[in-house]
């Protein structure tokens, strides 16, 4: 047809041109894989998405119209490298050539994965995944609203869980197609038709294991913000312990499995139990502990009270007692002074001068004894010399010598014993002693001369 | 709400323990503080026994109305 056109030199209008390179485009570029990275994205309100896709050589316009980018799960952005599938066509009015775009996946990872982590990211910035937000799960709900399919394998992990436990809890199931089109907007409401009915104290979120595409109803925002929205806290139960959803990020508390999150309440109702059950032991056990010493004081004091002569004997005890060692200590202090007295005196015996006066009489006797033997000795001896000298003096006696004839004349009167002639006078009286009496004469005549009659008269030999 | 008034309870419970089982009380203060304890043992073991096993579905009417429905999914529940 083409050669037709140049042979015959028919000339064509523009649109008929066109229409003919879009035919020729079309039927020849029906399914394309193509691969590129993302420009001059526009997204207007008519849901559309218009963009520039290009290489390092070469660039071509894209469009996705709404029907195939609502399927998107993520967002597209400029700068993104992407596989793309479409065919090609002519957009008339322009006359440019473009690329219908059908269906899309971000290079090097799959289209979930990026979906999933570009709502994490969006979500976590808005704050929907804060710590601070999270709310304390209730320790005793009254009612435990659970969304999940009525059918699936959660609920019955979860049921089994329970009745192991015999935990007896309230359950009130808001059934919900948890996998599959439309999954998300019925988890979604299904959360919160129990957010806020009565006795509904925590809602757990049940979902059993699969693949990402299975759990993705759990990663749409739609349930993201009805769990952030819930006015009671939630409990995320779904898959395996390995998956996490966005689900799992919002929830105030994410059990691992459905069969955890049973365990959960029921454990805690039973430690509940056990408790207040040890609580009120304890309550019981310190009352009587109380009570008991109440007792015991009690009865001390109430003793104490009912005999006072109890106390007033102990006292008297405590009275003898103590005069007894008032006595005792008197007595030892009165014979530690006596012996004090008696030490005293026998030092004054023994520095008195009695004994003194003793000695000395003694000593004086002593002296007086010798002294009278000295005294009676010295008598004898002088009792001889006197004998002797009486002897001698004996011989020497006038009287010896009156008796051998010689006579004492005294002049008279007066009696003076004549000496010498020269004392005479003739006619003097004289007396004359003799050895056996006197006689008195007269004085006739003096004859003055030596007499030594008497010396030739003595003896010569 | 009535969870908040069994944890409120159980707090009551946990601190008459404890202020008893300090033994710095006088016999008044013991018996009166024994006496509350009871009164929320009482109480926390009555919200205890009210949870009852039952299991229901929320079902949505056309109209939008919510109803309840004893679940008999699972025999063995």
């Amino acid at each position: 047809m083409v050669m037709t056109l140049f042979s015959e030199k028919k000339i064509l209008s523009v649109s008929q041109l066109t229409s003919l390179v879009r035919s020729l485009l079309e039927e020849n570029f029906e399914h394309l894989w193509v691969e590129g990275e993302i420009s001059n994205l526009s997204t207007p309100s008519s849901g559309h998405l218009y963009f520039t896709l290009k290489d390092s050589g070469a660039a071509l316009r894209c469009v996705m119209f709404r029907g195939s980018a609502k399927a998107l799960r993520f967002r597209l952005a400029d700068g993104m490298k992407i596989i793309l599938r479409g065919r090609m066509t002519v957009y008339d009015q322009r006359g440019d050539y473009q690329l219908l775009v059908e269906y899309m996946e971000p290079q090097g990872v799959g289209a979930l994965q990026l979906a999933y982590q570009q709502l994490k990211e969006r979500l976590a910035r808005e704050g929907l995944f804060a710590e601070e937000r999270k709310r304390a799960i209730p320790i005793l709900p009254r009612t435990i609203g659970i969304v999940t399919s009525p059918t699936g394998a959660a609920i019955h992990d979860i049921f089994k869980v329970l009745e192991r436990r015999h935990a007896g809890l309230h359950l009130l199931i808001a059934p919900a197609k948890v996998q599959g089109e439309g999954a998300g907007a019925e988890v979604a409401a299904a959360i919160r038709d129990l957010s806020g009915y009565p006795q509904v104290d925590v809602i757990i979120v049940a979902r059993g294991g699969g693949s990402m595409e299975d759990l993705w109803a759990f990663n749409e925002e739609v349930v993201a913000r009805a769990i952030y929205d819930s006015t009671v806290p939630v409990i995320s139960a779904i898959g395996h312990e390995v998956d996490f959803t966005i689900a799992d990020f919002v929830a105030d508390l994410r059990a691992p499995t459905p069969s955890a999150a049973a365990e959960m309440v029921a454990a805690s109702k039973a430690q509940l139990l056990a408790d207040c059950a040890s609580l009120q032991r304890r309550l019981q056990q310190a009352m009587d502990q109380r009570l008991s010493a109440a007792r015991v004081e009690l009865h001390y004091r109430a003793s104490a009270l009912k005999s006072p002569e109890l106390v007033i004997a102990r006292m008297q005890q405590r009275v003898d007692d103590l005069s007894q060692r008032c006595a005792a200590t008197i007595e030892r202090t009165i014979g530690e002074l006596r012996r004090q007295e008696s030490d005293i005196r026998s030092r004054l015996r023994l520095s008195s001068p009695e004994q003194r006066i003793e000695s000395d009489l003694e000593r004086l006797a002593t002296l007086k004894l010798r002294c009278q033997i000295a005294v009676k000795s010295s008598l004898e001896r002088c009792g001889g010399t006197v004998a002797h000298l009486a002897a001698t003096l004996d011989a020497l006696s006038p009287l010896n010598v009156l008796a051998r004839g010689y006579a004492v004349a005294e002049l008279l009167p007066g009696g003076t014993v004549v000496k010498n002639l020269c004392q005479l006078q003739p006619g003097d009286c004289l007396r004359l002693r003799l050895s056996d009496g006197e006689a008195v004469c007269s004085v006739e005549s003096l004859s003055p001369g030596r007499v030594d009659g008497l010396d030739s008269h003595s003896p010569r030999g | 709400m009535a969870a908040e008034k069994f944890e409120t309870s159980l707090k009551k419970l946990e601190d008459a323990v404890s202020r008893l089982e300090s033994g710095e009380l006088s016999l008044d203060d013991s018996i009166r503080v024994f006496e509350e304890g009871i009164k929320h043992a009482a109480i926390c073991s009555r919200k205890l026994g009210e949870a009852e096993k039952k299991v229901e579905l929320l079902l949505k009417k056309r109209d939008g109305v919510l109803i309840r429905e004893d679940f008999a999914g699972e025999d063995d529940m």
